[in-house]
């Protein structure tokens, strides 16, 4: 799983870039010189089960990408998989390409832990480690550089300040993680993630598990830091993919002839007010109007 | 798991039943419940059978030995005339031998747990389990004599590098133990580690460190009180074996904490007194009640903590 | 053109030499916690076999346990565990049955006798079985019942030994039986206990089987409370009835390997040779039963 190999980095680059026809849908010109990540033609099967099929969209600076769609459309599946969080399942393959700034991610030149430490991700329910509050966000500093006492000190006060944590915790730092509430635990998370300063954030229905104030501080928190970290976020909920998002994706099942489990598949991708406005595809159409799923 | 018919369904049958059959049906289904309860009542009985056996011979016992004589002194010749009965002997050898067992078993069933847990792959996976599953399956008797028919002189007594060795001696029987302990310990401590929430290893993957980072910064300290559980079960198994510290570390009751000399712990004492017949009416007799009371309030304590210890590991994610 | 190029951007590894080379450490120290099983077993396995292996003919399988090398076999042994081991296992199981059917059917998981017994059957599951020895000696073989070592105090023993590990199988395995078995019985008008032997008991068979063959591999195996009993001795004959006297295959490896004449190691290696072929047959035929039940369902 660590391999790291010997193409020079120049080659892969070029060669990677040569792909590129610049023939994405959802980007035009002055977007184009943001772009951070892109995938293409990505697919991702559990075993020989094609779970998502040929998506293929980017993500850019200053912005916050929605993923929607109903249940089983593989949103949460390809979000995985620009960390590599696919990997950790034995069965699961990726097609296709992600590139992030130019590198693939699943070449020989990427390396899956330093990966998902510049690409960082908040999960579904808030999952902090049963340790303290400090201790958490300290956890990715402490292993991936070497700080000493007070530069840590630093880098916990200034994740929790981005994740608008530190007022509430800064007198109980050494307190149990648990102690927190919900929508706490889910900012601490958020804050974790910031701590080992990713590139990208990648969020996977972070407010699911929280009540409609809690939402309302983490989808204000994304605002306040989109600007340094782009963000992707799988959201089931149309209102706040429209709230907050600049672009959006919406995925959608198919199912594919001999299996009865249906394929997820990109339908469409554009800008957010485009979207919710005059979608191009029937189906998206029909999803943001609440007629389906 | 219980389910009640419903009303409806009662009253239908009730109706269709003639008065007679169903009054039988009712006795019928009252008595089969009874007799069911009282074999769920049998486990209940024997322990307090265990109790009962233990408790009024050691009473006896301690009317004819002093409390000040069985905790006080260290040494022990309870079946030789003049006899002493100083428990310190069999407990220093206890805990020696425990030691040795857990130095072994401890490190031994964590590694195994964490590889098991994290570097597995499932075709490694798929042999490794079996393989600690026969190891654990393996009778202590075959234990015992792998422990002083090879252990002993082909590993204890050439490798030993302070001195003499004795042909049964602590080291071997305490080594041979902590093997037969290690398959119990992965499981466990394996189990401890699945149950942890899946979200919490893939928050610590997502943040970018190695295997070995996300086993001693996240699973070890989240499984921790499961392990702990693991260990103090772990204990209590050493400190209960007979078979295998009988044959290995031979029978001479002695205060020492030196490994390379044979000793008699608590468990291997009841084995080695219970062998010769003895005189029912004896205080030597009543000395097997005595060392047997002391070694089950000892594993019964180490049992309670352990369960404590699980409870509240389950509330932490339940 | 799409992607910014920087160059200063890389995924590969920032892993430095030292946190590697701690990786490495931690690795070995797993492997080797591995291989200490491994390679025990092993080595157990053919030191064993290789001691035992000019044992394995008929006459040592034939002869009875015996006080001189030459003549020492295992016939007796071998019938003296199954006299004792079979009634345990059967009796020990219909209460552990009956157990788990009132535990898993007729009470709820927060009731008061549920938390009582649950604790009662951990408590039993922790002691040591030496101890279950001394309750033997207490009660069966001596005082009230006062059966002396014959078969019987030994099968006794044993069966309240293995109870524990009985009737968690058993709990287990009807815990598995999924609710639609039970709530198809009850929309049929069926009282409860017929709900349980029509449709949950038969449905738990499989699991039940696998999991108490489990807990007779122990009772074959167990050597610790049966030395207090009587076993420990040279026994010329089969038993004919449960009020015999008897020796078990466990005991007579460890009578073997106590004997101070070296010629008994092999006798001693060889019985263990037998044991270990007889708990393969009982495991094989837990393993068999296991993928039966999966196969069919």
């Amino acid at each position: 799983m660590n391999e790291t190999t010997t193409p020079t980095a120049q080659s892969l680059i070029a060669s990677s870039l040569s792909k590129g026809d610049g023939n994405i849908p959802g980007v035009n010109s002055g977007r184009a010189a943001q772009i951070v990540m892109e995938a293409r033609d990505l697919s991702v099967y559990y075993g020989d089960f094609l779970a998502v099929r040929q998506a293929t969209f980017s993500i850019a600076r200053n912005e916050i990408t929605a993923f929607i769609g109903p249940s089983g459309c593989g949103k949460s599946t390809i979000l995985r998989s620009l960390n590599r969080m696919n990997d950790l399942i034995h069965s699961a393959r990726v097609v296709g390409t992600v590139l992030y700034r130019g590198i693939d991610l699943y070449g020989p030149l990427a390396d899956p832990g330093e990966v998902r430490r510049r690409i960082g991700m908040v999960f579904q329910k808030p999952n902090p480690f049963p340790k303290s509050i400090y201790d958490n966000v300290a956890f990715g500093p402490r292993v991936n550089e070497k700080f000493t006492k007070s530069e840590l000190d630093g880098v916990v006060e200034d994740s929790l300040r981005k994740a608008a944590l530190w007022d509430e915790v800064k007198d109980r730092l050494k307190a149990s993680a648990f102690s927190l509430s919900g929508g706490q635990q889910q900012r601490l998370c958020i804050a974790r993630a910031l701590a080992v300063n990713p590139d990208v954030l990648l969020m996977d229905e972070p407010c699911s598990a929280l009540d409609p104030i809690a939402t309302g501080r983490i989808e204000d928190l994304m605002r306040e830091i989109k600007s340094e970290y782009p963000i992707v976020i799988v959201t089931h909920n149309m209102q706040q993919a429209a709230r907050v998002s600049d672009m959006t994706a919406f995925f959608s099942v198919e199912s594919t002839g001999d299996t009865n489990r249906p394929t997820g598949m990109l339908v469409e991708y554009d800008r957010t007010v485009d979207m919710f406005s005059h979608p191009h595809d029937e189906r998206t159409l029909s999803y943001v109007s609440g007629r389906m799923g | 798991m219980s389910f009640s018919p419903s009303q409806e369904a009662i009253e239908l049958l009730d109706n269709l039943l003639p008065s007679g059959a169903q009054q039988r049906r009712r006795i019928y289904e009252r008595v089969v419940q009874t007799v069911l309860m009282c074999t769920s009542f049998i486990t209940v009985i024997v322990l307090f059978a265990v109790a009962g056996s233990l408790v009024p011979p050691t009473i006896d016992f301690f009317q004819e030995v002093s409390f000040g004589e069985f905790f006080g002194r260290t040494e022990w010749y309870p079946l030789f005339e003049p006899p002493a009965y100083g428990i310190w002997a069999l407990m220093s050898a206890t805990f020696l031998v425990m030691t040795i067992a857990i130095i072994v078993a401890v490190p031994g069933g964590l590694a195994a747990a964490f590889f098991l847990n994290q570097y597995a792959s499932d075709r490694v996976r798929r042999y490794l389990k079996p393989t600690l599953e026969i190891l654990a399956g393996m009778p202590t008797v075959v234990f015992g004599f792998f422990a002083v028919n090879f252990v002993s002189p082909n590993i204890v007594q050439k490798l030993w590098p302070f001195g003499e060795v004795d042909f049964y001696n602590a080291l071997s029987a305490g080594l041979v133990v902590g093997i037969m302990i290690l398959p119990m310990m992965t499981t466990l401590a394996e189990d401890a580690m699945n149950s942890i929430p899946k979200a919490l290893i893939e928050g610590a993957y997502a943040l970018g460190p190695t295997k070995r980072e996300v086993c001693t910064g996240v699973i070890f300290p989240s499984a921790l009180s499961g392990i702990i559980a693991s260990i103090v079960i772990s204990l209590s198994r050493a400190i209960g074996e007979t078979t295998i510290v009988l044959l290995a570390a031979g029978a001479s009751a002695k205060f020492t904490l030196n490994p390379a000399e044979s000793v008699q712990t608590l468990a291997s004492f009841i084995g080695f007194a219970g062998i010769g017949d003895q005189e029912t009416d004896s205080t030597g007799y009543r000395t097997i009640f005595a060392v047997g009371t002391f070694l089950f309030i000892i594993t019964f304590i180490l049992n309670i903590i352990s369960i404590r210890v699980v409870r509240r590991f389950r509330e932490v994610y339940e | 053109m799409s992607i910014i190029l920087d160059p200063s951007v890389s995924l590969t590894s920032t892993v430095d030499g030292k946190r590697r080379r701690k990786d490495m450490l931690f690795l070995a120290l797993l492997w080797f916690g591995i291989l200490l099983a491994v390679v025990t077993l092993v080595v157990l396995l053919v030191d064993t076999f290789l001691t035992g292996r000019s044992r394995l003919n008929w006459e040592f399988l034939s002869g009875h346990t015996s006080p001189f090398a030459e003549d020492a076999g295992v016939q007796s042994a071998i019938f003296g565990s199954l006299w004792v081991v079979l009634p345990a296992g059967i009796s020990s199981l219909l209460i552990a049955i009956g157990t788990a059917a009132y535990l898993e059917e007729f009470t709820k998981p927060e009731s008061k006798v549920q938390a009582f017994i649950n604790l009662t059957i951990q408590t039993l599951a922790g002691v040591p079985s030496i101890v279950y020895g001394i309750l033997g000696l207490a009660f069966v073989a001596r005082g009230p019942l006062d059966w002396g070592f014959t078969v019987r105090t030994a099968s006794v023993v044993l069966a309240m030994m293995i109870l524990p590990v009985m009737i968690v199988a058993s709990r287990e395995a009807i815990r598995a039986v999924p609710s639609s078995y039970r709530e198809g019985a009850f929309a049929l008008g069926c009282s409860r206990w017929q709900c349980v032997r029509q449709q949950v008991l038969p449905a738990a068979v499989p699991g039940i089987a696998t999991g108490s063959i489990l807990g007779v591999s122990r009772a074959l195996g167990e050597s610790a409370p049966l030395i207090m009993l009587g076993a420990l001795a040279y026994v010329s004959s089969n038993p004919t009835g449960f009020g015999d006297y008897y020796t078990v295959l466990p005991l007579s490896i460890y009578k073997y390997a106590t004997e101070a004449d070296s010629e008994f190691q092999y006798a001693a290696a060889g019985a263990i040779i037998v044991l270990l072929a007889m708990l393969l047959v009982l495991n094989f035929t837990a393993i068999v039963i296991r993928d039966r039940s999966r196969k069919s369902l």
